[in-house]
């Protein structure tokens, strides 16, 4: 058994020329994002006026996060409170289930197991847009539309991130040392809890991480549940002050919505980088192997 | 047997491609017995799960399956049992094939070029030639962090042909390319699709490349190997694995394209139209035409050929795995 | 096999028991004043409700609804209006759709655009505001706005604002190729042809193929391609009028004098701000839009009647939404005093200082209105021409009952014309044909 200390074997001296490939890659990947910062300092008229990706005349970046965070009574952040909820319960739900879904499908061979697999694919692969109404209409069956639940149930459930844990659970749990909770007496449910959460911590954070980006970003789904805005999340705030600029009463808040985007990213985006370390190490981890 | 620890997306991957090597075997160094005899309290595990799974995915289908027998008349009330009418209906619809070539063209380029560009990535930060190469991991998977609805807001003001950065490019260069035109409009989704999600694919490829065990790279340098040796004999078979879910969840994805055509289509309801791609095409029968059942019908086709197809590309390469 | 479905008859029975409340009621108080429409019992109700009081949900995305709500609340202390902006346009229409569709969570009352009416009230989705004595407004309306707020014989709200169209016209813009304000459309393509020679980053306007512009522009030819009747719908996107449009119209798409820029877009606002865009013809809504979103047009703008094709005035309604109450509310009486108060009464105040533009006959004549300068346009009194617009308008316009999904389908067919710079005809005779196949499918019979 090797641990590999370096990022790859035996060294190899950096190469200019791939570093400076690499870095036009990174221009790619930055410049909608440098316009979006570049935009967030612009008032409206500036946006209208000045080169994309350029200054305006006006430095206007904080008072364009005081007014978006002020605009209609605040609501933005209202949005961002309500994303957090759908995030911490959703995703967090999301990965326990899949956790122990996959746990579950790894270690214990029951009938009907390997069908399981099969039936979660064949049911991912039928688009959830197209089963807005069928969604739509049960859920108001079960009154749970225009609610939190309407979005918080059905992000519960991650099937790359069950797929993920079936995976990674298999290798990761030794069932010796499940039989030997067993014989000290533990229960199912005990043993779960004690012994193989620990034994999964890396597995769990990657999942988590899919997770809460899934359910961030998540769209579709409260656009359809809900009618009510305070219960929007940022996504569908957004939209809807970008759709603000249309028809007869048409009031364009442009500065708002880019400066609204930049906020609703800048969250993930800070949490990836603190928590990166967090999965690095996950994924250092994952080097280690008989 | 593995030990603690271990890896995350990666070990899954390249357990995926284990199993299919050691396919039909007992995976449990102890079979039989214990096996039977912890049973049914899997179903503890697995059990909250798949409550939750058949109340928000079942169900629904369930129900579609069953709205795609009936035809109705939104505004008289009227509703009609028709059988499979509405399936001979889906497979003689021009729209709807229109639509779902187009997401098969889409698969057929995007996808290769997504999958290409986020495996190149990986090799490359992997390779440890880079300077700080962290630093480049963490930026090339940071729009995977940004709202789709977001990336579409973005890359639509800068597609602008009068005021956005297209605009500028093409004072540049001297061109006349107008991203949003009828031309140029699924290479431009196609960007912004790639843009989100390269680097997604690149760390699971990139963290798959990390269980690669140290001593089959040494015993590679042994033999001499030379960088580019060692990537086409150790790491991309390391990653078949990766590559085949990575593709596997691109399919489905690329099926389900929706969120970029239809914000784009704000900007320009010309060019996309209401069957751009098939589940736009499901979507706007229900919510513009009141379709519902019809709408139902298209869902229930596409997820069938979009399972049929993933499974066929899961088959190939488990079988590619075995030789 | 054929079967009615649960709800829907259900809704059907309650029609008919209110309507035979209705009509009960009306027998019973008789002696009114006689040859009447029986408001003075229900509209007793209203008045009797309001004073009950209780909570009712408003969805609307109209900019006013805060003020006027809170006065509402205020001279109501009793009444708790609920106000939701469920989203713009189609993502209301489409939450719209999903409460009538699930049979609960809709609001009380809701903001409709006049094309949407019939597509919600024919269905028996909304409530027929005849039974409580509203009838009797319609001399307080124009006639245009209260045709657009009826659908068959029913009255399904009233008016809120209107927009009859004029021509906005850049006067720098027009200026610089020493153009005049055309008059008549044959005029309009002389200019854009000359604005276009002269300068060809210019255009005379934009137009990407819009399904409301389209609408208005057959409408204020004369044109009437959608009849409904019940269940007979005619559709006929040949008609005189349509012809007379597209004559016009294909030379401005067929030789590129138009800008593509699609309307409503971060672009379209710049273009109209930096003399890209040198006229546009919108509702007399539009200054309101000018005023806030243009800022780099101010004094620049001015206003004139329509182009037309005899140099007869003649213009078109363009958008325009009125106030309904849904079939699904529990408290019908209170939601229609609601909207009474709202469109009829003291509400019309905030949505004028919010710079509205009215349907009610007396704003429009009100000289404080008619006689203001406005600074934006150069201070020009630019009521003056939207007021006369809103005598002009064409009469016997009917939108379909599904224009909803005739304006989701129209970038399908006639924005393909648009596309490919070539005749409207082709676009317009697609459009007919999947609106007759769809209305076939849906149940109507269309010729």
């Amino acid at each position: 058994m090797t641990r590999r200390v370096s990022t790859s074997p035996l060294a190899p001296r950096r190469s200019p020329v791939l570093t400076v490939l690499m870095a036009l890659f990174l221009v790619y990947t930055l410049v909608p994002l440098v316009w979006l910062i570049l935009s967030a300092t612009k008032t409206q008229a500036d946006l209208f006026s000045s080169p994309g990706l350029w200054v305006g005349d006006q430095f206007a970046f904080f008072s364009n996060i005081r007014e978006t965070l002020t605009y209609r009574d605040g609501i933005f952040l209202r949005w961002l409170a309500n994303t957090l909820l759908y995030v911490v319960v959703g995703a967090g739900g999301a990965t326990l289930l899949a956790t122990a879904a996959g746990y579950g499908l790894a270690k214990y061979r029951f009938p009907g197991r390997r069908v399981v697999f099969a039936v979660i694919l064949g049911a991912v692969a039928v688009p959830g847009t197209a089963l807005a109404v069928p969604t739509f209409l049960m859920f108001s069956n079960m009154g749970l539309t225009n609610t939190v639940w309407a979005i918080i149930i059905p992000s519960l459930i991650s099937p790359f991130g069950l797929y993920l844990m079936w995976v990674y659970a298999a290798d990761a749990v030794p069932d010796e040392l499940l039989e030997a909770a067993r014989i000290d007496g533990a229960g199912e449910v005990r043993i779960f809890f004690t012994v193989v959460l620990r034994l999964l911590a890396p597995g769990i954070v990657t999942v988590l991480l899919f997770a809460v980006v899934s359910t961030w970003n998540n769209y579709f789904l409260p656009l359809i549940m809900l009618s009510e805005p305070k219960l929007y999340p940022l996504t569908v705030g957004l939209t809807q002050w970008s759709a603000q600029a249309t028809g007869a009463n048409a009031q364009p808040v442009y500065n708002l919505v880019v400066t609204g985007s930049l906020l609703t990213i800048a969250p993930l985006v800070i949490a990836f980088i603190l928590l990166q370390r967090f999965w690095q190490s996950g994924l250092s981890a994952g080097s280690v192997k008989q | 047997m593995a030990v603690k620890g271990g890896g995350t997306v990666s070990q899954g991957v390249t357990q995926l491609e284990r199993r299919g090597e050691t396919r039909g075997g007992a995976r449990s160094p102890v079979p039989g017995r214990r096996w039977s005899r912890s049973d049914t309290k899997g179903w503890i595990f697995v059990g909250p799960f798949l409550a939750v799974f058949a109340l928000t995915f079942l169900a629904p289908i369930g129900y579609a399956a069953y709205l795609s027998l009936f035809r109705a008349q939104a505004f008289f009330g009227t509703t009609e049992f028709v059988g499979l009418d509405n399936y001979v209906d889906v497979f003689t619809d021009d729209k709807f094939w229109d639509g779902s070539l187009r997401v098969v063209l889409f698969l057929v380029v995007q996808v290769p070029i997504m999958l290409g560009l986020a495996l190149v990535a990986a090799l490359v930060i992997d390779s440890a030639r880079l300077y700080a190469s962290s630093f480049f991991r963490l930026v090339i998977f940071l729009p995977y962090a940004v709202p789709g609805v977001v990336a579409v807001l973005m890359w639509g003001f800068m597609y602008g042909t009068n005021f956005g950065l297209a605009a500028d490019l093409n004072d540049l260069f001297g061109t006349s390319i107008a991203p949003l035109s009828k031309n140029w409009m699924l290479a431009s989704i196609a960007n912004i699709v790639t843009w989100e999600f390269v680097g997604y694919n690149m760390l699971i490829f990139y963290s798959a490349l990390r269980t690669v065990p140290d001593d089959i790279y040494e015993a590679a340098a042994l033999d001499g190997a030379g960088a580019l040796r060692t990537v086409l004999s150790i790491k991309i078979p390391a990653l078949r694995g990766a590559i085949l879910i990575a593709t596997i969840f691109s399919i489905i994805g690329t099926f389900q394209l929706f969120n970029e055509p239809n914000i784009l289509r704000t900007l320009e309801p010309n060019v996309i139209t209401t069957y751009y791609t098939p589940n736009l095409y499901a979507y706007n029968l229900s919510f513009g035409g009141q379709q519902y059942n019809y709408s139902a019908t298209v869902a229930i086709v596409m997820g069938l050929l979009t399972a049929v197809i993933a499974y066929a590309v899961q088959l190939r390469g488990t079988r590619e795995a075995m030789k | 096999m054929l079967i009615i479905s649960g709800r829907r008859a259900r809704r059907r029975i309650a029609l008919v028991a209110a309507a035979l409340t209705a009509a009960s009621v009306l027998a019973g108080c008789g002696s009114g004043d006689g040859g009447g429409s029986g408001s003075e019992g229900s509209a007793a109700d209203l008045d009797a409700a309001l004073e009950k009081g209780g909570t009712i949900t408003y969805w609307t995305w109209t900019p006013s609804a805060e003020a006027q709500v809170a006065a509402f609340e205020k001279q109501y202390p009793k009444v708790k209006v609920k106000l939701v902006n469920a989203g713009t346009g189609n993502d209301h229409y489409t939450k719209l759709q999903n409460a009538i569709k699930a049979g609960s969570g809709g609001p009380d009352v809701a903001q409709v655009e006049y094309k949407a009416l019939p597509q919600f009230a024919l269905p028996g989705d909304l409530i027929d505001l005849s039974q409580y004595g509203f009838d009797e407004f319609e001399s307080d309306y124009t006639p245009s706005t209260w045709a657009s707020v009826h659908a068959g014989d029913g009255l399904y709200g009233l008016p809120q604002d209107s927009g009859p169209m004029a021509l906005f016209y850049n006067q720098q813009v027009f200026d610089e190729h020493k153009l005049g304000v055309p008059k008549t459309w044959e005029e309009y393509v002389t200019a854009a042809r000359t604005i276009k020679k002269e300068n060809p980053s210019q255009c005379i306007t934009n137009d990407s193929g819009d399904p409301g512009f389209t609408t208005s522009m057959i409408w204020q030819a004369g044109g009437t391609p959608f009849q409904a009747d019940g269940e007979k719908v005619t559709i006929d996107l040949q008609d005189d009028g349509t012809k007379k449009w597209t004559g016009v119209w294909d030379q401005l798409v067929e030789d590129q004098l138009v800008c593509t820029i699609p309307g409503w877009t971060e672009e379209w606002y710049k273009a109209l701000g930096d003399g890209t865009i040198a006229s546009i013809a919108l509702g007399a809504w539009a200054p309101g839009v000018f005023e806030q979103s243009v800022p780099d047009g101010a004094g620049k703008w001015r206003v004139a009647p329509m182009p037309t094709y005899d140099g007869q005035p003649a213009t078109a309604e363009n958008g325009g939404s009125t106030q309904s109450v849904l079939e699904q509310s529990k408290n019908p009486a209170l939601a229609a005093a609601f909207v009474r108060w709202l469109n009829h009464d003291e509400g019309i105040k905030p949505f004028l200082e919010s710079g509205g533009f009215p349907a009610t006959v007396a704003d429009l004549q009100d000289p404080a209105f008619v006689d203001k300068k406005v600074d934006y346009f150069g201070g020009q009194q630019v009521n003056q021409v939207l007021t006369d617009a809103a005598t002009q308008v064409v009469e016997g316009w009917q939108y379909l009952p599904y224009q909803l999904y005739a304006d989701t389908i129209y970038g399908d067919t006639v924005g393909k014309s648009y596309q490919t710079h070539s005749a409207l005809e082709g676009g317009l005779t697609a459009w007919q044909e999947a609106l007759v196949k769809y209305g076939d499918q849906q149940g109507f019979s269309v010729n």
